[in-house]
């Protein structure tokens, strides 16, 4: 379903990967591993078709990414380094905007079992600002669950997460996948939990 | 498409007055550049009075100039202009959004209290309803050519100043206009055809501008 022929890129003058390709199918998940700077984030934001490639071409389903007419689009969704949760905004408010940017109702009651599944009790209504790095992180990946995208495209989701939150993530991604879902992801820790992850290694 | 217009423009306005001192800076901002013509130039009404347009006007355009900072920094930043991007919204109808969000909560603050600082350099009835209008249908147009620079600047290092040149040479012919129009009604003539130019600057400029920041903002992406 997600494709990828031929990929390669420069960052700066100099060649970052090139010749990468690779095939995700429903329940599949793919692993991006290599070390840092190796070129992990560029390759997850060229699937997403946010960064523009030298060469070769990302498809979903048959459709160029950088092309995906606008309902093809809501089947991607991407949680990145920076991961677009605003300070000034609680957790509840964060998840408001994010489900009137996929053009979607404002679903309190979703977003509030939401945030309890991810650990957020309790924190709803405070600002983003006043919570620590891990549940600012875990804010973010809530979004996951208020999806109903098939492929998911994953920077580093583990970053700050506490063991329980890792046990928890890694949950979700098998279940995702057991419903037929795609997982792209890079981590620099061992994701032994999951079953069958295709690893494409950079370096 | 319209509800996600709609929470975009929603989230601006209330991002912007929760964080208050943008407000307050900018607002400040006008009022101190104002009131420092008749510290400058001295306190005769006539010499005042022929400054006014002018310099409310330029205050106007400076404090819109200050006010870009942020529109869209802050989003690039923090991911959020990702998001939108990845968002299936047409990315001309999203930087409009936050274009008029912009307006709403930094310039039409500028707009509602020039006729006081109008009326503080001397301007009076028929003046000062002309400096508002002038300054309801140039502003916007200030913030829509400002949005160009905002968003070509992104991720350019020490861009505030680099953006006051590229975007204060984009500003003359609104300030040419917009002031002419004040001006115009102090000698008795008929302001209407400078506030028609401004009125034909918005309404080439809104459905323009859009595509413009678009792709300067598709480019700070890549």
């Amino acid at each position: 379903m997600l494709k990828a022929e031929g990929l390669s890129c420069r960052r700066g003058g100099r060649p970052l990967f090139s010749g990468i390709d690779f095939n995700v199918d429903p329940g599949q998940l793919l692993f991006v591993r290599g070390r840092n700077g190796c070129g992990k984030t560029t390759l997850l934001r060229a699937i997403c078709g946010l960064t523009a490639l030298e060469s070769g071409q990302v498809t979903l389903r048959g459709e160029d990414i950088r092309r995906l007419d606008e309902s093809a689009r809501a089947d991607l969704i991407y949680v990145g380094h920076r991961d677009a949760v605003k300070d000034e905004f609680t957790p509840l408010e964060n998840l408001a905007v994010q489900q009137g940017l996929r053009g979607e109702g404002f679903d309190e009651a979703r977003c509030l079992d939401a945030l309890e599944e991810v650990g957020l009790a309790g924190y709803e209504d405070i600002p983003v600002r006043y919570l620590s790095q891990g549940q600012r992180r875990r804010t973010a990946l809530s979004r996951l669950l208020l999806s109903s995208s098939p492929l998911w495209v994953l920077d580093e989701p583990l970053t700050a997460l506490d063991v329980r939150a890792v046990d928890w993530l890694l949950e979700l991604l098998e279940m995702h996948l057991a419903q037929g879902g795609l997982v792209v992801t890079t981590s620099h820790q061992p994701i032994d939990g999951l079953r069958e992850a295709n690893i494409l290694d950079l370096s | 498409m319209w509800r996600s217009l709609w929470t975009l423009v929603r989230r601006d306005v209330s991002l912007i007055v929760m964080r208050r001192q943008d407000i307050l800076t900018v607002v400040a901002f006008f009022i101190i550049v104002t009131t420092l013509f008749p510290l400058a130039v001295g306190p005769e009404p006539e010499i005042l009075r022929a400054l006014a347009p002018g310099g409310v006007w330029v205050a106007a355009a400076l404090a819109s100039l200050i006010s870009l900072d942020r529109l869209f920094a802050d989003d690039w930043r923090d991911g959020t202009l990702e998001q939108i991007v990845l968002s299936h919204q047409p990315l001309p109808m999203v930087a409009l959004g936050k274009i008029a969000a912009h307006w709403l909560s930094l310039g039409l603050p500028l707009v509602i209290l020039s006729p006081l600082l109008g009326y503080s350099l001397g301007l009076r009835g028929f003046e000062l309803v002309v400096l508002m209008g002038s300054l309801a249908l140039g502003t916007p147009v200030l913030s829509l050519l400002g949005a160009t620079g905002a968003a070509l600047m992104l991720g350019v290092r020490a861009g505030g100043a680099l953006m006051a040149l590229l975007v204060l040479p984009l500003y003359i012919p609104v300030l040419i206009i917009g002031s002419g129009a004040v001006s115009e009604a102090m000698h008795q003539a008929g302001p209407y055809a400078h506030l028609s130019l401004l009125g034909a600057m918005l309404a080439i400029a809104l459905p323009l501008v859009p595509l413009a920041v678009a792709g300067a903002l598709r480019i700070s992406l890549d």
